[in-house]
């Protein structure tokens, strides 16, 4: 192997907001090669794309492409030096042609930026033949499958003269017939010298891809091994491989009887299926999955966001329906959404607001909004839940993000609930805030909350889960008792379905 | 007082501030009682659309088919009066008629989730060519007597009008403070989605608001025929015009989830003022517009510049 060096990142770091995204990435790619990047949710896969296509910048290390140092890098800029991306989703214009969206970006134009039809419909069509697709370039891309899109997309980047290729989950929603054509369009790109990162959570289908594959972990590089030398089981425990070093706070809780359940819950908009699960009061059950699985989905799914097509949903054993969130509201049921920068909270209210929000009802009576109350309220959770401001009439927004998700939890806790949902409760915030919340939600079991916590983490999963419910293609897999949850087993089974998936043809689409 | 939170408003009122400065320095005889009482009168109805509008706007839609809206009110008052209906009814009927109007866009926009400036486009054409073709452009003339005592000169008539419009208004800005749905009409402005996981019915909020700009609608336009002597066919052409423009520059976000109305009543009373301060100032008043349009502009980017300061003190 001492092909030409395509792309060398040596212990690269990023950071948003005080998070640690990346600690040390050290990656490298020849010419000709397919490289797999592997890693858990949250280990670091997107970011390092990201700084690698130029989408964010990187704080420190060093990465260099053709030979070049990169400090300064961008979207155009990574273009020119050969970097292309394809991604799960194709990111194609649906209302234009194929021929269009080839052309777009790389095409030189004549005089006046005109436009040469004929050489751009005879590119196209040379592009995609390269890639063997039968697609007349004359297509709207909107009108095509997925695969075909993807090959489109592959096209595109070698017109670019791309150097770098950079696959990320390119199989996830195909078939076998597509992912073997895909493979077959990629070996033959390796044969042209074009380096590939290929990322991917089919562990077995590396060892028939790749060449190399290097695992991340919490943001850092743990091993870059030949393929042909490593087994799945231990790329798992390289993925795994920590100790859970956070001391969790749960506590056992006598659970009491059934207050949320589940049968046969199926919603096609959110692409969920015969979901059959229940939460005893004072319970937390820990949702794992990787992404895509379909958790927030049915997170939102119970809580009337997408439409229900079968099943029903118990609370207390009563068979109810629910068709907006006010009435999950009325039922004691609270959502704690996932992106508190985007929905969990309103970040132009002050916090006092923001906290009522949910239960105006009770601060109002006839003579309008009682806000000495709301007032009131609003102090009481703030300092219930350790909320570090200066005053309640700040904005939302001038909160760190941690305390944010104090304020946004806090709006669900005014509601009383007696289910609580929450999605990635801790992401993306400090280590102190998030023992603070961990701390509450023991809190909250104790007081005979059913709780209901989706996280990508899995040390919090295993720290604060009774039971943990192993999600997968949008269906619950197997639901594991505290007792038998290992990271391995969950993430064995969460990667599992792709295996069986794949053998049937019938794969996460 | 929080003057950060209310530096929009305050801006507002500080550029009207030196505005009466400079008309009161150079042309003093604008203040005197009778010119004051015009501007008051005249200003009344764009006050009572631009408080509707300013609710459409804080939840982040727009209504543009208020003028046209405006016309059929003022000519089915017009009507109504001539077959001698008391007024209380004539009223009541005004906002029902109003509100139907303003319920059309609610339903179009609120619960079809269709956007509402094409919506209310549609409308603007709709209501005004479907009043001319069933008016044939004809001014309703000889209204009764009892109609027009409102308005004709009668000091209580204009004492009332300019009463009813501060009733409406303070009860809007209390309702917008202290009721559940005047905080649900600022979340759902600020952000939709999330107004929606608090388990607010966003398109409830959305059809309800813009059946009271409709109603508004109908007050302002009763409230303005009775001062005069016929109603024109093409009555409020230019009036979403002037109520986005005031509730813009009374420091409304025309995103939506932020503005009050006191920033509106400065935003109506600052655009009112300058066309008669214009001809008070000997300039032709033919600037009028174009000073108006500059007034806008530099209520939109000193807004934006706010905004930019607010983020890089962060």
């Amino acid at each position: 192997m001492s092909k030409e060096i395509l792309l060398k990142a040596e212990n690269v770091t990023k950071s948003y907001a005080g998070v640690h995204a990346l600690r040390s990435a050290s990656f490298e790619l020849r010419a000709g090669e397919i490289h797999a990047l592997i890693g858990e949710n949250g280990a670091g896969k997107s970011t390092f794309i990201k700084i690698i296509t130029g989408a964010v910048s990187y704080d420190g290390g060093e990465i260099e492409i053709g030979g070049n140092s990169i400090t300064e890098n961008s979207p155009a800029f990574a273009k020119t030096l050969g970097v292309a991306a394809i991604y799960q989703q194709p990111a194609l214009f649906p209302e234009l042609t194929v021929a269009e969206n080839i052309a777009i970006g790389q095409e030189k134009t004549g005089l006046f930026g005109l436009v040469n039809w004929k050489k751009r419909r005879q590119t196209a069509a040379e592009l995609l033949a390269r890639v063997g697709a039968k697609i007349n370039p004359e297509t709207f891309a909107g009108e095509l499958s997925m695969p075909q899109q993807q090959l489109v997309e592959i096209a595109r980047a070698l017109g670019a003269n791309a150097k770098i290729l950079i696959l990320d989950e390119p199989t996830a929603s195909l078939s076998e017939e597509d992912t073997n054509n895909l493979f077959r369009v990629i070996r033959e790109l390796r044969t042209g010298g074009v380096g590939m990162i290929y990322i991917s959570h089919r562990l077995e289908e590396l060892p028939e891809i790749a060449d190399r594959v290097t695992v991340l972990r919490d943001g850092e590089t743990i091993e870059t091994r030949e393929m042909s030398e490593v087994s799945r089981q231990e790329l798992i425990r390289l993925m795994v491989g920590r100790e859970i070093s956070a001391i969790y706070p749960k506590q056992k809780v006598e659970t009491g009887e059934s207050i949320f359940e589940l049968r046969n819950f199926s919603s096609r908009s959110a692409g969920i299926k015969n979901i059959n699960l229940n939460v005893r009061a004072g319970e937390i059950v820990g949702v794992a999955g990787l992404v895509g699985a379909g958790r927030t989905e049915l997170a939102k799914t119970i809580f009337g966001l997408e439409t229900v097509d079968g099943g029903e949903i118990l609370v207390r054993g009563k068979s109810i329906r629910i068709g907006h969130p006010s009435e999950a509201v009325e039922f004691g049921i609270a959502y704690l959404p996932e992106d508190r920068r985007k929905h969990g909270v309103i970040l132009e209210f002050p916090i006092s607001s923001n906290i009522t929000l949910a239960s105006l009802k009770i601060l109002s009576g006839f003579g309008g909004m009682n806000f000495r109350r709301e007032k009131e309220v609003a102090a009481e959770y703030t300092e219930r839940l350790g909320v570090k401001t200066l005053s309640i009439h700040n904005s939302v927004s001038t909160l760190s993000g941690g305390n944010q998700q104090k304020v946004a939890l806090s709006r669900w806790l005014m509601t009383k609930p007696s289910v609580l949902i929450l999605d990635e409760p801790t992401q993306g915030i400090d280590v102190g805030a998030k023992s603070e919340i961990h701390q509450l939600m023991t809190e909250l079991a104790l007081q005979g909350v059913a709780i209901l916590m989706i996280s990508s983490e899995l040390p919090e999963i295993l720290g604060m889960s009774d039971r943990i419910a192993v999600m997968s293609g949008g269906t619950i897999v197997k639901i594991l008792d505290r007792a038998e949850a290992t990271q391995d087993a969950i993430l064995s089974i969460a990667l599992g379905h792709f295996e069986n998936g794949k053998a049937n043809g019938t794969a996460a689409s | 007082m929080n003057f950060n939170r209310y530096k929009r408003e305050i801006s507002a009122l500080l550029a009207y501030i030196v505005l009466l400065l400079v008309v009161g320095v150079s042309a003093p005889s604008f203040f005197s009682g009778g010119n004051l009482r015009d501007l008051v009168i005249n200003n009344a109805p764009i006050l009572l659309i631009a408080i509707g509008m300013t609710l459409v706007i804080l939840v982040g839609e727009i209504d543009i088919s208020v003028g046209s809206q405006f016309a059929v009110c003022s000519i089915a008052a017009g009507f109504l009066a001539k077959t001698g209906m008391p007024m209380p009814l004539l009223f009541v009927c005004l906002v029902l008629l109003g509100g139907l109007m303003g319920a059309v866009n609610g339903l179009l926009v609120g619960w079809l989730r269709l956007p509402s400036i094409i919506v209310t486009l549609a409308m603007l054409v709709a209501w005004r060519d479907l009043l001319r073709w069933t008016t044939e452009g004809a001014w309703v003339q000889n209204l009764p007597d009892d109609f027009q005592w409102f308005g004709l000169g009668q000091t209580a008539g204009e004492i009332l009008i300019v009463a009813i419009t501060l009733v409406i208004f303070v009860a809007f800005a209390w309702i917008l403070k202290n009721l559940n749905v005047g905080r649900a009409v600022y979340a759902v402005g600020s952000d939709t989605e999330a107004a929606r996981l608090a388990g607010i019915k966003s398109p409830n909020i959305v059809f309800g608001v813009f059946a009271v700009m409709g109603a508004l609608v109908g007050i302002a336009a009763l409230l303005n025929a009775v001062r005069f002597t016929a109603i024109p066919g093409n009555a409020g052409i230019g009036f979403e015009l002037k109520a986005v423009a005031a509730v813009v520059v009374g420091g409304a976000a025309i995103t939506g989830g932020r503005g009050t109305l006191v920033g509106t009543l400065i935003g109506v009373a600052l655009l009112g003022t300058i066309g008669t301060a214009l001809t008070f100032l000997g300039i032709n008043p033919f600037w009028e517009k174009a000073i108006q349009g500059a007034i806008i502009l530099a209520a939109l980017v000193s807004d934006v510049a706010l905004g930019r300061l607010e983020s890089a003190r962060k």
